[in-house]
């Protein structure tokens, strides 16, 4: 049985086409369409409910020694109101979950992790606890929405005292009043363009759609749901859990490696990362044919299979099919060509560099 | 949700609209092109190829998904609708004027539906 999130009345009433999704019941999209929601967030402002994220909370004064043995990046130079990304590694060298981590207070964090996996990390991250850390799963008293897109700053700043809206890219505010709602605002997300992710109470995140909806309403801001937030990502080339990584694959093979600190004395997953090598690479696709390519469809070289797309869509934006693929390392360049099998047409396409998109 | 009474419908969402000289234009309905969405491409088969009743004879894709269509006869193809390909969006537009395909030589039908019956299949598919 599916799980709703403290917004699932809201999405019945603005027409969303409610799917279950990693255990909830979430909009795919809404009425206006999901090309029209991924055009919002590149050119004005989209809101998301992400409330299906699991948020754990890690404090003690041995929460940053935990942290540092569990995940792959390292986290001893993160200062209070930063964020930092992660891969979460078991000891073979794949991957949990990816995730990102607040840093609170001296010895407080809170971990963010992708819903699909949140018993599963939760259960991870329980049982490699160094001493002195508590930890705390609060995924249900917690409500997430993202608000995304180039107008996301000039309507928080509606909201909020402009001094405590979060200036940097992976900085944090925390105990913001938005009318009497108690917020944490960062400047994260998960589309490649600027914006912000709110946290409240799930209790208040009714309220607190309707305030941001109605303050974003003349700069163009519509609600998003989970298509425009996965072709969003897509276009942007961020690696999705379950796609282009997963529990066999090593994160520098699917292009992590600016979050994977091989120089750190330890961590789980050191030594498996290391055994397993980088046998596959991520690329980036843009078909050339026609056609949209598809996860889990064949790339060739000539007659060679060299490897599996792990995600693929139409980029409303970019206008045009890309795909992103896991491929045998160190055969493709940039500028090469490309088949892949799409339900058994081959369809050409060339080796490009991400990510796709980049904001200005 | 608009079903023009002139129209013939197969259960598989396509539109059947005889022309003069027994050709027969086929397109898929309103009702199919809201369910899938914004359209972003279209495959379809070319001139001279033949087309089965009940089988699928080109493809649709949203941006989640892709879709076959089916053909409502057996035939042959006589002409495709070249602007669909590079303007997938007119299916969404305009349903019963982005026909995708002309056949001729038709020799089977599939079982039909009018357009009142049609709307009381896609009625009890909500």
């Amino acid at each position: 049985m599916e799980r709703k999130t403290p917004l699932y009345e809201k999405h019945v009433a603005l027409g969303g086409k409610v799917v279950p999704f990693a255990g909830y019941l979430l909009p795919v999209e809404y009425p206006t369409g999901m090309i029209a929601e991924h055009m919002a967030v590149r050119t004005a402002c989209g809101l998301f409910d992400v409330s299906h994220m699991g948020e754990i909370v890690l404090k003690g004064p041995g929460a940053l020694a935990s942290i540092n043995h569990i995940m792959a990046n390292n986290y001893t130079s993160l200062a209070i109101g930063r964020v930092r990304y992660s891969p979460m590694c078991n000891v073979d060298g794949g991957v949990v979950d990816d995730l990102i981590i607040y840093r609170t207070s001296e010895n407080g964090y809170l971990v963010v992790v992708n819903a699909a996996n949140c018993e599963k990390d939760d259960a991870h991250i329980r049982a490699n606890l160094l001493p002195d850390t508590e930890m705390e799963n609060i995924s249900a008293q917690v409500a997430q929405l993202a608000l995304q897109g180039p107008k996301s700053t000039g309507i928080l700043a509606k909201l909020m005292p402009a001094e405590q809206i979060p200036a940097k890219y992976y900085s944090f505010t925390e105990k913001v009043t938005i009318k009497g709602i108690d917020c944490l605002v960062s400047q994260t997300g998960y589309t490649g363009e600027l914006g912000y992710e709110l946290y409240c109470a799930a209790a208040d995140a009714p309220a607190l759609w309707d305030i941001l909806l109605e303050a974003g309403k003349d700069d163009g801001l519509i609600p998003c749901g989970l298509g425009a937030r996965d072709t969003l990502r897509l276009e942007a080339a961020m690696p999705l859990y379950g796609h282009e990584m997963d529990d066999t694959v090593s994160p520098l093979e699917t292009g992590l490696d600016f979050a994977v600190k091989m120089n750190k004395e330890e961590f789980i997953g050191k030594a498996g990362i290391e055994a397993k090598g980088t046998t596959r690479t991520r690329i980036g696709l843009k078909a050339t044919g026609r056609g949209i390519i598809r996860e889990h469809q064949t790339v060739f070289l000539g007659d060679r299979p060299l490897g599996t797309t792990t995600s693929g869509t139409y980029c409303a934006y970019l206008g045009g099919s890309y795909a992103m693929a896991l491929v045998e390392n160190g055969i493709l360049r940039i500028g090469d060509v490309v088949d892949v099998d799409v339900r058994g047409r081959r369809v050409a396409a060339e080796v490009v560099a991400l990510p796709f998109y980049k904001h200005a | 949700m608009n079903t023009p009474n002139t129209l013939k419908y197969s259960k598989s969402h396509e539109w059947v609209k005889e022309l003069d000289g027994g050709v027969v234009e086929i397109g898929l309905t309103d009702y199919a092109q809201d369910a899938l969405g914004s359209l972003v491409f279209v495959n379809l088969p070319e001139e001279g190829d033949p087309v089965t009743a009940g089988e699928t004879f080109a493809d649709v894709e949203s941006v989640k998904a892709v879709s076959d269509v089916y053909s409502p006869v057996t035939g042959e193809v006589l002409e495709i609708n070249e602007d669909l390909l590079d303007h997938p969006e007119y299916i969404n537009e305009d349903p019963y004027g982005a026909w995708f395909v002309r056949v001729g030589n038709v020799t089977e039908y599939d079982e039909l539906l009018d357009a009142e019956g049609y709307e009381a299949l896609c009625a009890s598919e909500e």
